[in-house]
């Protein structure tokens, strides 16, 4: 009897104790949270993409309502309008976002560029480059297994027929997730302004560059040499376009001096860009 | 001294829970995808570990075992450790968020962990004094982050094995655990 008294005792003792000190510490510790978060997180895209610099929109949201020093435009792929609302939510000065786009940095698709290998294994890029730096002859392009496509989280991103992703510059919100994941560093972000761009990332020397790859960058120093704003250099067999110098240039004589045409024009991408911004 | 210290490295390596006991297996896969995450998990399990023993402890010699209850152990303990947890994680998201950011997505997981609840378990059914029950908590909680690390690294890895496709996943996962536990098994008769 007095056992069965001892088991009621202790359950509820335990049970209410318990009990008690969680709900007294729900009261204490209770934390409230801002509204203002909620509502600036609602005009964020969503897209969970991190370019701002934090592990995604909640947490964008958060910082931006509740610290002073964010800034209300760090919201790559919202543009100048999230970046607007954002700073009259928070009643922080609006500055305007820079658009950007992804771009690839090599055309060496399947026709161009030269096979030295076979590859069966795992479709994916980083793997893909374990083996001996992938299948093709040039070690420094594309290997062609959608890594970047995978990782874009607004679909901009799509494997052309040619082995070469297609960056869908209308969707495109230069958020930079590709970047990243390139295992090769092919991908970079432009803004608008300069108006040709370097397609080849191979610093292979000119004969053995050219071997692999019919598109690829020789080196060969014609665009430097024929620039007119001296925005051109090259650096180890590479050409490198300084595009703040670029910038201001309306006839790159630069686009036609190239042997293998690596050096493409943004005239285009940049009209689509100006269409969504 | 001596006493103690074997006490330690028993639990940390040869009566390793993960891979020779087999308990807190759910974590143990669960979250042992990515290496940052699992070395949070361990750290988690460990601290919640030691103090729900020494909360455990002090109930048990304190209350169960004056009143001659101590068959309501098992069932004292589950409603202990699971409200220290959830008290836990009240306390530390308003006195320190960094450290709530950290682990404390893991924390309810542990809430319902078998390890948690087996370590007080064997505590008390063992008589350790405050100090043993302590020192064994932390081993126990150092070998368990030291299993989900191990595996984690070893499945970082094998992304990039060319892995049958039936076994993809999971299936590969308890092969390498087993393979995991079968080299912790050359430990056992050391101590």
């Amino acid at each position: 009897m007095e056992t069965a008294i001892y088991i009621i005792v202790v359950l509820v003792g335990v049970g209410t104790f318990f009990g008690l000190v969680l709900a007294l510490a729900d009261k204490k510790f209770a934390m409230e949270s801002n509204p203002l978060i909620a509502e600036v997180e609602d005009i964020l895209p969503k897209g969970q993409c991190g370019a701002c610099g934090f592990a995604g929109c909640a947490k964008y949201a958060e910082a931006v309502v509740e610290d002073p020093e964010v800034a209300p435009n760090l919201c790559v792929p919202g543009k100048a309008a999230v970046a607007a609302k954002v700073a009259e939510l928070t009643g922080k000065k609006a500055e305007a976002t820079e658009p950007h786009y992804a771009y690839l940095k090599c055309r060496g698709n399947l026709t161009a560029a030269v096979m030295a290998a076979r590859y069966e294994g795992v479709p994916d890029c980083a793997a893909v480059r374990l083996v001996g730096g992938g299948p093709k002859g040039c070690k420094f392009g594309c290997l062609g297994f959608g890594n970047c496509v995978k990782a874009c989280p607004f679909g901009a991103l799509s494997m052309g027929e040619d082995g070469l992703p297609v960056v869908d510059k209308e969707i495109c919100t230069g958020c930079g997730k590709c970047v990243e994941t390139c295992p090769q560093g092919l991908m970079a972000l432009k803004t608008f302004g300069a108006p040709v761009e370097v397609t080849c990332s191979s610093h292979d020397k000119g004969p053995a560059a050219k071997k692999a790859c019919q598109n690829a960058c020789i080196g060969c120093g014609l665009c430097m040499r024929n620039c007119s704003q001296g925005a051109i250099k090259v650096e180890n067999f590479l050409a490198v376009v300084d595009s703040a110098k670029c910038a201001g240039c309306t006839e790159p004589t630069c686009l036609s001096k190239c042997p293998t045409k690596a050096i493409q024009s943004l005239v285009k991408a940049h009209a689509a860009q100006e269409k969504t911004a | 001294m001596a006493e103690y210290l074997t006490l330690f490295i028993g639990a940390v390596i040869i009566n390793n829970f993960v891979l020779t006991k087999f308990l807190g297996l759910c974590i143990f896969f669960g979250i042992s995808k990515s290496f940052s995450a699992s070395v949070g998990m361990g750290m988690a399990v460990t601290s919640v570990m030691t103090m729900s023993s020494i909360l455990a402890w002090i109930v048990y010699f304190f209350v169960l075992e004056p009143l001659g209850v101590t068959f309501l152990t098992t069932i004292v303990f589950v409603v202990l450790t699971a409200s220290f947890v959830q008290l836990l994680e009240l306390v530390i998201k308003k006195q320190a968020p960094a450290l709530y950011n950290m682990w404390g997505i893991y924390l309810l997981l542990i809430a319902t962990n078998c390890i948690v609840l087996a370590v007080p378990l064997l505590n008390v059914e063992n008589s350790y004094s405050l100090l043993k029950s302590i020192v064994f908590a932390i081993g126990s909680g150092l070998g368990f982050a030291l299993a989900i690390a191990l595996m984690a690294s070893l499945r970082e890895k094998l992304v990039y094995a060319d892995v049958p496709k039936p076994l993809q996943g999971i299936g590969i996962a308890f092969i390498l655990a087993g393979m995991l536990s079968l080299a912790f098994l050359g430990f056992s008769g050391m101590l």
